[in-house]
């Protein structure tokens, strides 16, 4: 699958507490707690987002928090994925749990710029800036990951392995 | 290859001899924790999917505290949510506030005799890794992972490697877990050891209580770390006996293996260690009392799944005894559960923070992540025995946290500007 989107950039250390602060987690309707994305990091980020950009940040994305509605709000937000150097580990597996697409990429991150087009092929992790006509290699997923992306999240390969079982 | 302490756990509960780093293992699990915040979602996944039973409703444990007591109707209709949840599964290990056992979900799970060396745990909260402390695997989850994990009783794994922590030297007065985690975090950053496992290891040990391996083992997430671990020892046996009748169990095979393979070393000497205070905004801020010049403050916040143990409440009335907050400071202590809130009350520490002029919470996370009972104004600035410092954590995006050790926060209360037990005099 190849996605084509608006890049929207941030720095190092995106943590939960910004992505969707605590004082809003008296739900987790989605669409609420995409209205309050990024609030405290970019208040305009709800206003410029559009369906299909791609966030593109630092080093330790998603740091802090468990909380599984920090992907659930970007992604309910519009975003269609987020490429960064690393991130955290909770906020990794969640974001696979939750079907947000995720991409580490160093290069990604040092090369790219605030508002340009770039595609990346989920395939083969490849990113290109459509702008400024470079390429780049993120990392695929492993295989076990593809699995429970391929059995539509962790809930269809719980399923999966719990009718096995049976 | 040997093994380390946390590959060793996870090879025995996936039923494998060996496990190697980089591995991907399914693990069958001792116990799974969610709260008020992370459950719901979880439940809206179990049942979404037609899921009936839970796979063991004593491996369950169901603690509503973080915007508990209730804070607004939203939370209340959260709280609600897990109430009956937990009825209709019948969670054996449901906290309804006001019960003794009641608290802050890492307060109250080891000292409800909960956690074992050995164990393999997973909460949909990501301080989950505090359980190390007692020897056992333990780590942060979202609410996907829980629900998957409250059907099946498995979760996945991947293997993490290792950062081998020595501790050495004897810890000094008024220095604590506290400062030596925050010590660990400002040296390798937040995220020094993402993906990996910190494991403690070193004659240091001995000199720290459970309550500081507890903390230190709290905040293992803030540098990225998957899990913290401490080995088991007299300390550590004598914990669990007072709480676990008739506990008797041979943890050797626990033990890293001579040949286990850490990525690196890094050394602690305890003996060399100052109060640390992390700045806004990382964790990883961290500068030694004494280090900087007068940063005024408005608020202090003693307790949390960090430091609101009986051990904690000890020091910061040690301090506080006899003296007075100062005048326009707002000092808010939440004992960590019900127990430890009434062992205050015996021991005369009530009194003591109330004279002192301080707010005396029920337990709850409240404040730490922004909830209630001490959320701060835009340009306040709050010194927190907290773990998160982050932007907005406790409130406005303008506000500061700056996190230290019990000592330091109330005596930071009593001076109205950030600084140390040593300038309060005797």
């Amino acid at each position: 699958m190849t996605i084509e989107g608006r890049v929207i950039k941030y720095g190092a250390n995106v943590d939960t507490d910004v992505i969707i602060p605590a004082r809003y987690l008296n739900t987790s309707v989605k669409e609420e707690l995409a209205a309050h994305c990024m609030e405290d990091l970019d208040p305009d980020f709800v206003k410029k987002v559009q369906a299909g950009d791609i966030i593109v940040a630092g080093p330790n994305f998603g740091c802090g928090s468990s909380r599984e509605h920090a992907p659930v709000a970007i992604k309910a937000s519009g975003i269609a994925c987020v490429i960064a150097p690393s991130f955290a580990r909770i906020f990794y597996r969640n974001s696979i749990n939750t079907g947000l697409a995720i991409l580490e990429c160093a290069e990604a991150y040092e090369k790219i710029k605030d508002g340009d087009k770039i595609e990346v092929d989920f395939e083969t992790g490849i990113i290109k800036d459509l702008d400024s006509g470079e390429e780049f290699k993120g990392s695929a997923f492993p295989e076990f990951i593809s699995e429970i992306i391929n059995a539509d999240g962790l809930v269809g390969y719980t399923k999966k392995k719990l009718q096995q079982s049976r | 290859m040997g093994m380390t302490m946390t590959q060793k756990i996870l090879a025995r509960h996936a039923g494998l001899n060996v496990c190697e780093e980089g591995g991907l293992i399914e693990a069958s699990l001792d116990l799974l924790l969610g709260n008020d915040i992370t459950t719901p979602p979880a439940i809206d996944v179990f049942e979404a999917n037609g899921w009936e039973k839970v796979f063991d409703q004593d491996r369950i444990v169901l603690v509503p505290d973080h915007f508990a007591p209730n804070k607004d109707i939203k939370s209340a209709q959260q709280c609600k949510r897990v109430r009956e949840f937990a009825k209709k599964q019948n969670i054996t290990h449901y906290y309804e506030q006001g019960q003794e056992a009641m608290g802050v979900e890492h307060v109250i799970l080891p000292d409800n005799g909960l956690v074992r060396p050995g164990d393999c745990i997973i909460g949909a909260d990501s301080h989950t890794c505090t359980y190390g402390a007692l020897g056992a695997f333990s780590t942060g989850v979202g609410s996907t992972d829980l629900a998957c994990a409250m059907a099946s009783g498995q979760t996945w794994f991947r293997v993490p490697g290792a950062i081998r922590v020595e501790l050495k030297g004897e810890i000094r007065p008024y220095v604590s877990g506290k400062d030596v985690i925050l010590h660990l975090i400002g040296r390798i950053g937040v995220d020094g050891a993402l993906y990996r496992s910190l494991e403690f290891c070193g004659s240091g040990i001995r000199c720290l209580s459970m309550a500081d391996r507890l903390t230190i083992c709290n905040m293992a997430i803030e540098c990225g770390a998957k899990n913290g671990i401490f080995p088991v020892d007299e300390t550590t046996v004598e914990y669990l006996k007072a709480r676990i009748p008739g506990y008797d169990e041979d943890t050797s095979w626990l033990t890293p293996d001579e040949d286990a393979s850490y990525e690196q070393t890094i050394t602690i000497d305890l003996s060399t260690l100052s109060p640390m205070v992390a700045f806004p905004h990382l964790p990883s801020n961290v500068h030694e009392l004494g280090s900087f010049d007068t940063i005024r403050i408005d608020q202090v916040v003693i307790g949390s799944c960090t430091n609101g143990r009986l051990e904690d409440m000890q020091k910061a009335a040690a301090v506080l005894k006899g003296r007075k907050v100062a005048d326009g400071i707002r000092a808010i202590i939440l004992p960590g559960s019900q127990r430890v809130y009434k062992q205050c009350l015996e021991q005369g520490l009530l009194s003591i923070f109330v004279d002192a002029g301080c707010v005396v919470s029920a337990p709850t996370c409240g404040p730490c992540l922004g909830g209630h009972m001490g959320v701060l104004a835009e340009g306040e600035r709050c010194v927190s025995t907290t773990n998160r410092n982050f932007v907005g954590r406790m409130g406005h995006k303008n506000s500061e946290v700056y996190l230290a050790g019990v000592e330091v926060a109330a005596a930071s209360a009593v001076l109205g500007y950030i600084g140390g037990p040593d300038e309060i005099g005797r």
